[in-house]
């Protein structure tokens, strides 16, 4: 049944189906994790699109192209898509594809169940995406399905819902296989903190997975049960309340956005050193920023909600603990300047898009304490400001981490450097059109244009066109990095070393580009310098 | 087995996980349709489950098979308790959001909705007449959500179901000791035992509810009380109901002469499931039942 008991002595190479069997059946982590990223990319481009008919709906005011439902369904799956699509699965392929390398690992933990986690994905996403199809139209209650809005969903709700309880089985899944490999593949001699901080981030964010997505089943559960039970989770008549799904809610809300950046902090950490050709600053304290991160993430959750009428205690209470948050997050930024601090400092495509990463989700940090003091909160909530907020973080910082990790990774996994000059191209498009679109919606908030509405008052309009021009670059641009990758992939390019990058160190950059099959048949031997 | 520590155990690609989604979109499709009111819903669901069903039989049959024939090193076996011990900490978070929601309720939304403190206007401008206390029989709307007669006492059914999960957990106990000892006979009659005090539970809750919807009208639609009630305990009696499926199947395996002395760890996991099945009961009893 087994494939092979693998040894030193018995070598079994590439023994797998070729053809569309090698993905669907595949236990390989390699494989498993260019699927995630192929799937992550292709989503990048459907939540893209959607992202696109908002932009063009604001380019001027009044209602331009689609009706306000249809708006309104564009900026619920455009972040369903973008947060459960794109970053998450994106993130999952880095850690699929690295970790086993990192710890000097054959494979992942629990193979099989990895290739059930991936091949979740594109069915939860097809329940999703079909009830633009429906009659009624897909959802349209926002990503955060607060009722009772959410619950006059027409026939979509159902599909949603149950999407959103497919994904969370593969969240669930993938993130227990993480944490079994790092606590149970490490190779031998490897102890915890000598794990680069890439598996670092990955360890927390999986625990944050395992504790926050099942929360967030419950929560969409009570939606079902309302909807079509006759409970009342939500409606006050029956003693419940719909606040309570607030809190639901972002009890998972929160922890989930440290789902999203955490393992964007590791890429980073792991790409700041090899160009500034020194070992990481401050390696543990970077350990414990990223566990007191995570434990903080639990008990800030209703910040998402000081205007919902909660007790000033309560709204004491987690502003201070949203204000914490920043001390590690300052530590982190401070030992990645810390870094390049008088590094011999080169700028290839990974490291533009990592130092843009610092500067961009600085600015997003920022806007964040700004929205954590409860009172400011009072002006600043559900308008552009916070979009701007959460877009800072999400794009120029999760997805900018991200293009750093695969222009960094791409030599390794295919075996041929990347066009360094389409890559450069690529980092400039993105970073100046990526602040055309979101910086503008800053102004816009403070100034009060709400958000998730399709139309606005007049005012708005020049920062508005502005920043749909950026939106209409940013999404143009990123077709230069399919280009990168085909082209990599094809084998168009320089070959690779197994070093890859002069300042590289780690186990992953001992094996050859592209890695063999199973990663390491025999466990290496660690060398502590 | 003898080189443990530097072998590497690595499956063969299968076919049983995209099997297994397969049958779970077949799921969720046909309910999200029944949901929408389509009569074909339900065959879909069913087709669904059945494809499920084959997955889980066949994918556990493989590693029954892989297990049994010696295939698994301690690297294997340690990856399968984590997944389990993290696992039952996904299905913890999974309660914890329901009791969450009960202390809510109990805590701060029905005061509120009564009139206590900043909630004075709420009660005076939208149900006046609403009294807190808890249980809440009449709702702030009773035409929204009906009125009961009373709730499932504690001392009653509840009690003596408390007891019956107590005993299951000795009982998976003595049958662990007697695999550690290599007591077959033992071992399967205590493994027999616990499963049948699982289904006595699931049982006597199943009357009970009828009692709560015949007699009571207690149903879900009573109000915070019966919502959290209903919620709370079915999760929990899916769970009873699963965990003895599983003991059946640890029951059927021993029968056969599956596991040895030393290795396990199905057995264990199940025994761990089991208790954690227990311990939330534990739990039900005292917040939603007693106190």
């Amino acid at each position: 049944m087994s494939e092979a008991v693998l040894n030193g002595v018995e070598h079994q190479h590439d023994h797998h189906p070729t053809g569309i069997k090698r993905w669907l059946f595949t236990t390989n982590h390699k494989d498993i994790g260019t699927l995630y990223l192929c799937f992550s990319l292709l989503m990048f481009f459907i939540g893209g699109a959607m992202a696109l008919v908002i932009r063009a709906e604001l380019f001027s005011p009044g209602i331009q192209y689609v009706d306000p439902q249809f708006f309104n369904s564009m900026t619920t799956m455009h972040a369903l898509i973008m947060v459960f699509g794109v970053v998450m699965p994106g993130t999952v392929g880095f850690a699929n594809w690295m970790l086993p390398m990192m710890i000097g690992a054959p494979d992942m933990a629990l193979p099989r169940m990895n290739n059930w986690s991936f091949w979740i994905l594109p069915f939860a996403f097809t329940l999703l995406l079909m009830t633009l199809l429906l009659p009624g139209g897909g959802p349209a209650g926002g990503w955060t399905m607060y009722p009772p809005l959410m619950l006059q969903t027409e026939h979509a709700l159902p599909f949603v819902i149950f999407a959103v309880h497919f994904m969370g089985v593969s969240s669930v899944m993938g993130a227990i296989n993480i944490v079994a490999t790092i606590l149970n593949m490490r190779a031998p001699g490897m102890k915890l903190l000598d794990m680069p901080l890439f598996v670092w981030t990955w360890l927390v964010t999986a625990f944050l997975l395992i504790g926050s997505i099942p929360v967030l089943a419950g929560a969409v559960t009570m939606l079902l049960t309302d909807k079509f039970f006759g409970t009342s989770f939500f409606d006050a008549a029956g003693g419940g309340d719909p606040v309570l799904f607030q809190h639901v809610f972002w009890f998972f809300g929160h922890p989930e956005v440290y789902i999203l950046i955490l393992p964007a902090f590791g890429v980073v950490s792991q790409i700041i050193p090899t160009f500034a050709r020194k070992p990481l600053f401050g390696y543990v304290s970077m350990v414990y920023a990223t566990c007191s991160i995570a434990l903080l993430s639990f008990i800030v959750w209703a910040h998402h909600m000081f205007t919902v009428g909660m007790p000033l205690a309560a709204e004491l209470f987690f502003m201070y603990a949203t204000m914490s948050i920043a001390v590690p997050t300052g530590v982190k930024i401070f030992n990645w300047i810390a870094t390049m601090w008088r590094g011999e400092m080169t700028f290839e495509t990974p490291m533009l898009f990592a130092v843009a990463f610092v500067i961009l989700f600085t600015i997003g940090g920022f806007s964040g304490l700004m929205l954590g003091i409860a009172p400011v909160d009072f002006q600043y909530h559900d308008t552009y400001f916070v979009v701007a907020h959460f877009h800072y973080v999400l794009v120029s910082g999760a997805i900018f981490s991200m293009m750093a990790g695969a222009y960094y990774w791409l030599p390794k996994w295919t075996g041929y450097m990347y066009d360094e000059k389409l890559g450069k191209l690529h980092f400039w498009l993105s970073v100046v059109s990526v602040n055309l679109l979101f910086f503008p919606q800053h102004f816009l908030g403070l100034a009060g244009m709400p958000r998730r509405i399709p139309d606005y008052s007049t005012q708005f309009s020049e920062w508005n066109a502005i920043s749909s021009v950026g939106g209409f670059v940013f999404g143009f641009s990123q077709l230069i990095l399919v280009w990168v990758i085909i082209k990599s992939a094809r084998g168009h390019g320089e070959k690779a070393t197994a070093q890859v990058w002069e300042g590289a160190n780690g186990l992953e950059w001992t094996l050859s580009s592209p890695p063999p099959y199973h990663s390491f048949e025999v466990p290496p031997k660690i060398s502590r310098s | 087995m003898t080189d443990s520590d530097k072998a590497y155990y690595l499956p063969s690609p299968s076919h049983w996980p995209i099997t297994g989604s397969i049958g779970l979109f077949g799921i969720f499709l046909g309910a999200a349709i029944w949901l929408n009111g389509a009569t074909f819903g339900p065959w879909v669901m069913a087709l669904g489950s059945a494809v499920f069903i084959y997955m889980l039989i066949g994918w556990f049959g493989v590693v029954i098979h892989e297990s049994e024939s010696g295939q698994y090193n301690d690297q294997v076996d340690d990856s399968f308790r984590m997944g389990m011990i993290w696992f039952i900490f996904s299905e913890i978070m999974f309660f914890a959001c329901f009791f969450g929601a009960l202390f809510y309720a109990r805590m701060l939304s029905v005061p509120w909705l009564g009139g206590d403190g900043a909630g004075f206007m709420t009660n005076y401008i939208l149900w006046p007449n609403f009294v807190d206390n808890w249980p809440i029989s009449v709702t702030p709307d009773p035409t929204l959500f009906r009125e009961y007669l009373e709730v499932v006492p504690a001392w009653g059914v509840p009690a003596v179901n408390t007891v019956i999960l107590l005993s299951s957990g000795v009982t998976i106990t003595l049958a662990h000791w007697a695999l550690k000892e290599g007591d077959r006979k033992s071992l399967v009659r205590w493994l027999f035992a616990t499963f049948a005090l699982g289904f006595v539970f699931v049982g006597m809750q199943g009357q009970e509810y009828y009692h709560a919807y015949h007699e009571l009208n207690l149903t879900l639609n009573s109000g915070i009380y019966g919502t959290t009630f209903f919620m709370l305990t079915g999760f929990h009696g899916l769970h009873v109901t699963l965990g003895s499926i599983m003991l059946v199947v640890i029951w059927a395996r021993a029968k056969k002469g599956h596991f040895s002395e030393e290795r396990h760890f199905a057995f264990e996991a199940v025994a761990w499931y089991w208790h954690f099945v227990d311990v939330v009961w534990l739990l039900l009893f005292v917040t939603v039942y007693w106190v």
